[in-house]
């Protein structure tokens, strides 16, 4: 808790450095009537003095905080006795585990609590300890140093106002790279761990590998011993339940888009398409919950009174509400662009004498037909990643089937399970889930950028 | 009969006329028949939620005449609270039970006579004689919570007309509970319990109090972060950004992080902050920066849209009156913008606040019983709970789950009504 100290104790100091900047500029000036000839308002010098004191000591304890972990951890390993030191990696990370674990006041040990294992989390403890209060010294110290210095150099010549804003447009643009980094993030952990597991399993194997099992032996005899690792029933299965939910949701939403744009009266479409929204506001969850105990029961033994034989798991089942869950992306989108297309054109079709339905059909869906499937592939993208609904309403077994009902699986399907419990972060099994994350990402993002990049052409053709 | 050559154009248009308009009126109904179906939608998907669950929000007691025996609980008489804290408290509910019912005989028959009241009624009774050791050697009638099969039954989930074979309880304990009806000592109350404690494997003693408070430091921390960085990102790249391959890299990088998979979040999350970082699993601070990385695009695209509808007169003003770039951006164009930045940011926490799968990624799924006190302490959110109890076999936890959603479903109304009230208010055509 002592880190929550030191930030207070920090914002304390900042806001002291930026009464005493502002004190220090007027002195300077001699009085708030001379104020004239300084070159900034008071609050600026205020402000230099208090980011000089608070952002040094913020950028250290950040660093610090990153570094401290793998330092504190070297020091204690070599401090263990020499025969733990000995020990291969994986043991030794054990003994670290528990080591942390006995500090932390669990006694929860992987092998016995021996009397070193109890010193070194003591050890493990003072070091943590002196590392937090180094930190916070250092911090606090280089904060009162900063905001010491910064306030000496006031003067009427100093640009205070111009430096606070060079700093601050600074932080504005960092804040703007987050998008970048958080792209590279994905990249980079997703990438790295794909190919640790693409050592172990050929790419080739995996691309266009018929069976998945993702079962790794424990003993090299044991029955089904060998794990197979081929994502095609995965994709399969993504596929087929995607393709069943747009069959759901591009009619559903296309018209209902063209009705309340072109047919319906102010009054319908002020309470239908608040509606409509309603459906995207709904935790997927909440979907899947719906899948599992509504629609799977009906949609099996609607089947069964027909004489069809239905898994209570059906594709059908959770395609159905993962369209309903789509259609108001599909409507909405769909939407903006009828209502770009422009009114000359409705006008022009009807001086010609017809119909409306003639002009929707006729000259509105093919002047907005781009913009359309710029929509619907955005909308396969989320059907694609969609995750809640299949894991609550979709199948485990990896079936490779066009059936939609029998139950198939899908990829964000095995991610969950491939990760949710007790992993280790070196089997093949973890490291497909990341695999699969990768395949998952590169889909939707071709997706993506395929249907951001037809939208945007077709904004411009009517702008 | 006239030869088609005499046919005029008109007349060929007005024999048509009446099968374009059938078409006409086909298309019509089609484009209803679309509204009306997704509004049922909605209006299937609340009703089966609300015919689910709302019987949860009460829950089934028992009056039992408790004998706070002296023997049981503190058999020296010390009133020592670290000897009242391992008195037989289970043992006083069975024998009230036992009272009641002496005709019971038979091991068998005991213990599924025990299993009428929940176990969590034990600790009940513990909390009472801690706060009050004065109860001992008095028989109080008190309320005491059902186990969860029989308030089922009581419910009416469980079919009273089933044969016995196929019923979760026998003729014998239905008997029994009818008896206790009989007197008048089986009652649905309020269940406070529900909104109070955390989660549990026994479906009457779980609630969404521990869930609610880790959604609470889970959003908390998406807010203090996604708030400030997303007002930044979007006042840079609005107001200051000078085009250039950065800045289009930036604006590429937005548009379809707002578009990848939120599970892609969940494995950045794992594989970065407590993989790298080594952050705790299962902490709403991790949840939190995951979630904020996910509402970053959403509240950076409504500020620029806000700071967007800003007139450049605003800025001209200000900029004619010798404000610095700086100063007439923070004086003038972010306030006027902030109510559109606002209503952006609120819609993007309940996009948060509904989210589970990138969760389940970085371990907010584990079984948790403790509320948690803070942004570091294990724990759960909302969606995630009703996932976990959707997944439980008691038919009790149908209910739960829906009773869970509907409190979920409650919060994002509010959430996106306060949006709509802000847009409304604050809404301004220049």
């Amino acid at each position: 808790m002592q880190i929550y100290v030191i930030l207070l104790v920090l914002l304390g100091l900042t806001a002291v450095a930026y009464r005493a900047g502002r004190q220090r500029s007027v002195q300077v000036a001699g009085g708030v009537s001379r104020f004239r000839d300084m070159h900034s308002l008071p609050s600026y010098y205020g402000m230099y003095t208090a980011l000089w004191c608070g952002l040094p000591a913020l950028i250290v304890i950040a660093i610090w905080m990153a570094v401290q972990p793998t330092i504190i951890v070297d020091l204690l390993v070599q401090d263990l006795p020499p025969e733990m030191q000995q020990l291969p990696r994986p043991e030794l990370e054990l003994v670290i585990n528990d080591i942390k674990n006995i500090a932390a006041g669990n006694n929860m040990v992987s092998g016995e609590n021996s009397e070193a294992l109890k010193r070194a989390a003591a050890h493990y403890q003072s070091l943590q300890e002196t590392s937090r209060a180094a930190m916070g010294v250092l911090a606090l110290s280089l904060a009162i140093f900063g905001g010491a210095l910064a306030w000496r150099r006031i003067s009427p010549k100093m640009r205070a106002r111009n430096r606070v804003e060079g700093i601050v447009l600074g932080i504005l643009a960092l804040s703007s790279t987050i998008a970048i980094f958080t792209t590279v993030g994905i990249v980079l952990s997703v990438f790295f761990e794909s190919m640790r597991f693409f050592q172990s399993v050929p790419f080739f194997d995996f691309v266009f590998g018929l069976e998945w099992s993702p079962q790794i032996a424990i003993r090299s005899d044991q029955v089904g011993s060998s794990g197979a690792f081929g994502m095609v029933p995965l994709f399969a299965g993504t596929m087929l339940i995607s393709f069943i939910a747009m069959v759901v949701a591009v009619p559903i939403g296309l018209m209902s888009a063209i009705y309340l744009a072109e047919y319906a009266g102010p009054r319908v479409r002020a309470w239908a398409k608040p509606m409509l929204e309603v459906l995207a506001g709904i935790p997927t969850v909440v979907y899947g919950f719906f899948a599992a105990l509504t629609v799977a029961p009906f949609v099996r033994d609607l089947g069964a009174s027909l004489g069809l034989e239905v898994s209570s798991e059906s594709a059908l089942a959770a395609g159905l509400v993962m369209g309903i869950m789509i259609i108001p992306f599909v409507s909405s989108l769909s939407d903006d662009v009828i209502n770009a297309v422009p009114q000359s054109l409705r006008d022009g079709s009807y001086a010609l004498g017809a119909t409306k339905s003639e002009t929707v059909r006729k000259v509105i869906l093919p002047a907005a037909l781009p913009g359309i499937v710029g929509g619907v592939l955005l909308a396969v993208s989320r059907a694609i990643g969609e995750t809640m609904i299949v894991v609550m309403a979709a199948g485990l077994s990896a079936n490779l089937t066009a059936n939609p009902l029998e139950s198939v699986t899908t990829v964000t399907v095995q991610i969950v399970t491939l990760l949710v419990g007790d992993q280790e972060f070196d089997s093949p099994k973890t490291l497909a889930a990341f695999a699969l994350g990768l395949m998952l990402f590169l889909t939707t993002l071709v997706l993506n950028v395929i249907a951001l990049h037809v939208v945007r052409k077709y904004r411009e053709q009517y702008d | 009969m006239t030869s088609p050559a005499d046919r005029k154009p008109i007349d060929v248009v007005r024999a048509s006329l009446k099968k374009r308009y059938a078409r006409e009126r086909r298309f019509r109904f089609l484009g209803q028949l679309a509204v009306f179906s997704g509004v049922a939608f909605v209006g299937i998907l609340f009703i089966t939620i609300i015919l689910n669950g709302y019987t949860a929000f009460e829950q089934t007691d028992i009056r039992m005449d408790v004998y706070f025996d002296e023997q049981m609980i503190d058999p020296q008489g010390t009133r020592d609270p670290q000897v009242l804290l391992q008195g037989d408290y289970a043992g006083l509910v069975k024998a009230a039970l036992r009272k009641e019912f002496p005709e019971v005989r038979g091991r068998r028959d005991k213990r599924k006579l025990y299993r009428l009241i929940s176990s969590g009624a034990s600790s009940r009774l513990q909390q009472m004689v801690m706060d009050d050791p004065g109860l001992i050697g008095t028989t109080q009638s008190l309320w005491l919570v059902a186990d969860d099969d029989v308030d089922m039954l009581v419910k009416g989930h469980i079919d009273r007309t089933l044969p016995e074979s196929e019923r979760r309880l026998n003729d014998k304990v239905v008997g029994w509970i009818e008896k206790l009806e009989s007197e008048g000592r089986v009652e649905k109350r309020f269940n406070t319990t529900f909104f109070t404690a955390g989660d549990s494997r026994e479906p009457e003693m779980a609630g969404i109090a521990g869930a609610a408070a880790g959604s609470f430091y889970t959003l908390l921390v998406t807010l203090l972060l996604s708030f400030p960085i997303g007002v930044a990102a979007a006042v840079y790249l609005e107001e200051f950004a000078p085009t250039n391959r950065l800045t289009d890299l930036i604006e590429v990088n937005i548009n379809n992080l707002a578009a990848v998979p939120s599970i892609v979040f969940g494995l950045l999350g794992l594989a970065v902050f407590i993989n790298f970082f080594g952050l705790p699993r299962s902490a709403p601070l991790v949840g939190g920066l995951v979630l904020t990385l996910m509402t970053l695009p959403t509240i950076i695209i409504a500020s620029r849209a806000a700071l967007k509808s800003v007139p450049p007169s605003i800025r001209e003003a200000a900029l004619g009156v010798g404000a610095s770039k700086m100063q007439m951006v923070f004086h003038h164009v972010l306030p006027l913008a902030m109510p559109g930045m606002l209503t952006g940011t609120i819609i993007g926490m309940a996009q948060a606040l509904g989210e589970s799968a990138p969760l389940l990624m970085i371990g907010m799924v584990a079984f948790i019983v403790d509320i948690p006190g803070g942004p570091t302490d294990p724990s759960t959110v909302l969606p995630v709970q009703i996932y976990l109890w959707a997944d439980s076999p008691e038919r009790a936890f149908v209910e739960k789950t829906s009773a869970a959603i509907m409190v979920l479903l409650a919060f994002l109304m509010t959430m996106n009504a306060l949006a709509v009230v802000l847009r409304k208010k604050f809404e301004r055509r220049w």
